[in-house]
């Protein structure tokens, strides 16, 4: 693994037991043989469909839930940790050092508590400060870092609004001064001026500590606009992943080119429908055989229905995982 | 065109502990037969009040001033929306002639009763057909929404549905009494954005089918770019710009519509920076003087905004704007 690789997973899978029988074999799988690499210090993006599994790879990274196949390492220079097998006192290491920031602000803090301790509870629990003066002082820093006074830590969650919450949110993801930061739909619930806002000082945050951020989202818009890569994930698989600017320039799995034509234009005049995908994401524990887009793929041919694409590195950077690309590609072309 | 329904000078005010709180105050705008007006705002402009307003649905302690005025059209003559009282007389408005879709289709149908029998007892409701003819046509309404295998997704519940065949039951459901005048209160939001885009096509379909009028409410500019005919700007309760869609997003007037476009990441020009509309929207219960936007406006400029309110000025004939920037540029 290479120095300025943060995260590193190979062969990924996350599996749930379902049915309610002791000798029930049925297993849904979340996440299905995922490799991902997401560089130190980037802003990596996760886009995909409800129920493609992004947000259970968002947890299985912050050992949030059991990995069940495959690898992931952690090593930010500091520690090199086996994500797999990690417990005991590294697994308590690695809490202080990857953070998830929630989608709902309205959810995620307790009504019952001031700002300042919701801050603060962090780092008691994780026993990172030795006395309440220490707390205080880094519960100020890192507030005054996501623009919240001395006034707001002495209010309720209530008395603040969507945007507020949100960065109270994110002033308690950063108290244990963590690398790698997980924030799944972090943005999704919040109007678009607040949305700009956020975004804007999740980048900030980002390049000022220098952490690594992995932003779950099903709005390619906003990935666009604030990642340096993205992967795009499709029933537990990863079918694409690129530099950003290489992903929205010239897509190439059939499924990530529907997601872009998908988005509303904003162009009155261009009420196009080409390319929309027809029918729904299948369910996860019933997967279709061979690529697992094939049944909304409009270019699925026979081998697409028999055999499961691997993700192909072209050594360009952007990695695909289509039969097809190469001749779609061409078409497109011509 | 002719209106189907106007809304005159609609001031309401919720009675709360803390006092008199401003929901709408004085909007007043029109929607044709088969006409889209896309309802645009921030959380707590007022937006999803006005449209409930227009099935006079509002809560018990909301206070109407006299002067406000909902006027809808029916084949039988006009009728006045908010002098109707009794469940009997409101029928009209509520499921009758005006029909609503809701985000969350989950929470409006009942869990425990099936789709069809609740399809039936709103049809029931509003004619004299009998079960079995009210059956027919939701399974009929079911298929023409694309839902696959109607008459056994007559009978399921709507957990047992996805989320996107959800929306299509609930526009179903709403469209089966056929209604002039539809209210959508962001029906796609909770949608991911290939469902969102099957389920605004079929919309668009449905509107040309059945030349109904649609009250389109959604923070997302690119749905209404999508689909309205006209666009509504609301802010803390006041409509602050009016216009066709393509005047509105080529050309907005107002600095909080513009702040609104700027704040919007384009997928055309990744490099543009995400500016936000500055600050936060103030409390209900500190209603800004003046200019209800003066405190968050970029161009503010000075005294006048605090202090006057800015009238409606016309930037041509459909499309009006309230802000004193404008008004001071008519006057040079």
């Amino acid at each position: 693994m290479s120095d300025d690789i943060l995260i590193s997973a190979r062969d990924l899978s996350v599996g749930f037991r379902i049915g309610s029988g002791f000798f029930s074999k049925a297993v849904l799988k979340a996440v299905d043989h995922v490799d991902l690499d997401i560089a130190k210090g980037s802003f990596f993006g996760l886009v995909g469909e409800s129920g493609s599994g992004k947000t259970t790879l968002g947890r299985a990274l912050l050992k949030a839930v059991p990995i069940t196949g495959g690898t992931a390492r952690y090593n930010d220079g500091e520690v090199d940790l086996d994500l797999t097998t990690l417990s005991g006192p590294a697994l308590k290491d690695y809490r202080k050092r990857a953070q998830l920031i929630f989608q709902d602000p309205y959810a995620a803090l307790s009504p019952r508590m001031t700002v300042r301790d919701i801050i603060a509870e962090p780092l008691e629990v994780m026993g990172l400060t030795k006395s309440r003066e220490e707390t205080d002082a880094r519960v100020r820093e890192i507030a005054a870092k996501c623009r919240l006074n001395l006034e707001h830590l002495r209010r309720f969650p209530h008395a603040f609004s969507g945007g507020q919450r949100q960065r109270i949110s994110i002033a308690r993801a950063l108290v244990s001064g963590p690398q790698f930061i997980v924030a799944d739909e972090s943005v999704a619930a919040l109007d678009v001026s607040i949305q700009a806002d956020v975004l804007n000082l999740l980048k900030q945050i980002q390049r000022d500590m220098g952490l690594t951020f992995l932003f779950i989202s099903h709005d390619l818009s906003v990935v666009a606009h604030t990642c340096d890569h993205v992967a795009v994930m499709y029933l537990g698989r990863l079918v694409e992943s690129a530099p950003t600017r290489t992903l929205f320039a010239a897509p190439r799995h059939p499924y990530t080119r529907a997601l872009f034509s998908a988005i509303p234009s904003l162009d009155p005049d261009d009420r196009g429908r080409a390319q929309k995908l027809i029918g729904e994401i299948p369910s996860p524990t019933n997967q279709p055989p061979g690529c697992k887009f094939h049944t909304r793929c409009p270019h699925a041919i026979d081998r697409c229905k028999a055999e499961e694409p691997v993700l192909e590195h072209p050594g360009d950077g952007h990695e695909v995982a289509c039969h097809r690309w190469r001749e779609l590609l061409d078409e497109m072309v011509a | 065109m002719t209106a189907l329904i106007e809304v005159e000078n609609l001031t309401l005010k919720f009675r709360t502990d803390e006092g008199l709180i401003t929901a709408v105050e004085d909007v007043s705008f029109s929607i044709a037969k088969g006409e889209v007006m896309g309802l645009v705002g921030e959380s707590g402009s007022g937006k999803s009040v006005t449209a409930k307003a227009l099935m006079h649905l509002n809560a018990k302690n909301a206070v109407y001033s006299p002067e406000s005025r909902i006027t809808l059209h029916t084949d039988s003559g006009p009728v006045d929306v908010l002098s109707l009282t009794t469940a009997r007389d409101l029928k009209v408005v509520r499921g009758g002639a005006i029909s609503m879709i809701f985000q969350e289709p989950m929470a409006s149908f009942a869990p425990a009763i099936t789709i069809g029998k609740q399809m039936v007892e709103q049809l029931q409701l509003h004619s004299d057909m009998s079960k079995a003819r009210a059956r027919e046509i939701s399974i009929e309404m079911l298929d023409r929404v694309g839902i696959s295998d109607p008459a056994r997704r007559v009978d399921q519940y709507a957990f047992e549905l996805s989320g996107g065949m959800r929306q299509r039951a609930m526009i179903a459901m709403a469209l089966s009494t056929k209604p002039k005048l539809l209210i959508a209160d962001e029906p796609t939001t909770a949608l991911d954005v290939t469902i969102q885009a099957q389920v605004l096509d079929l919309m668009k379909d449905l509107v040309a089918e059945f030349h109904m009028g649609i009250v389109f409410i959604t923070h997302d500019l690119g749905v209404i770019a999508q689909t309205a005919d006209k666009v509504s700007v609301m802010y803390l309760g006041r409509l602050i710009e009016e216009g066709p869609v393509r005047e509105v997003i080529r050309n907005p007037k107002h600095p909080y519509t513009q702040g609104l476009l700027a704040a919007l990441p384009k997928l055309d020009d990744l490099e543009a920076p995400l500016t936000p509309v500055a600050g936060d929207i103030p409390s209900p219960l500190e209603r800004p003087t003046g200019c209800v936007f003066h405190t968050r406006c970029p161009k503010f400029l000075g005294d006048i905004c605090k202090t006057a309110l800015p009238r409606d000025e016309k930037v041509d004939p459909n499309h009006r704007v309230a802000c004193h920037i404008h008004s001071a540029e008519v006057m040079a």
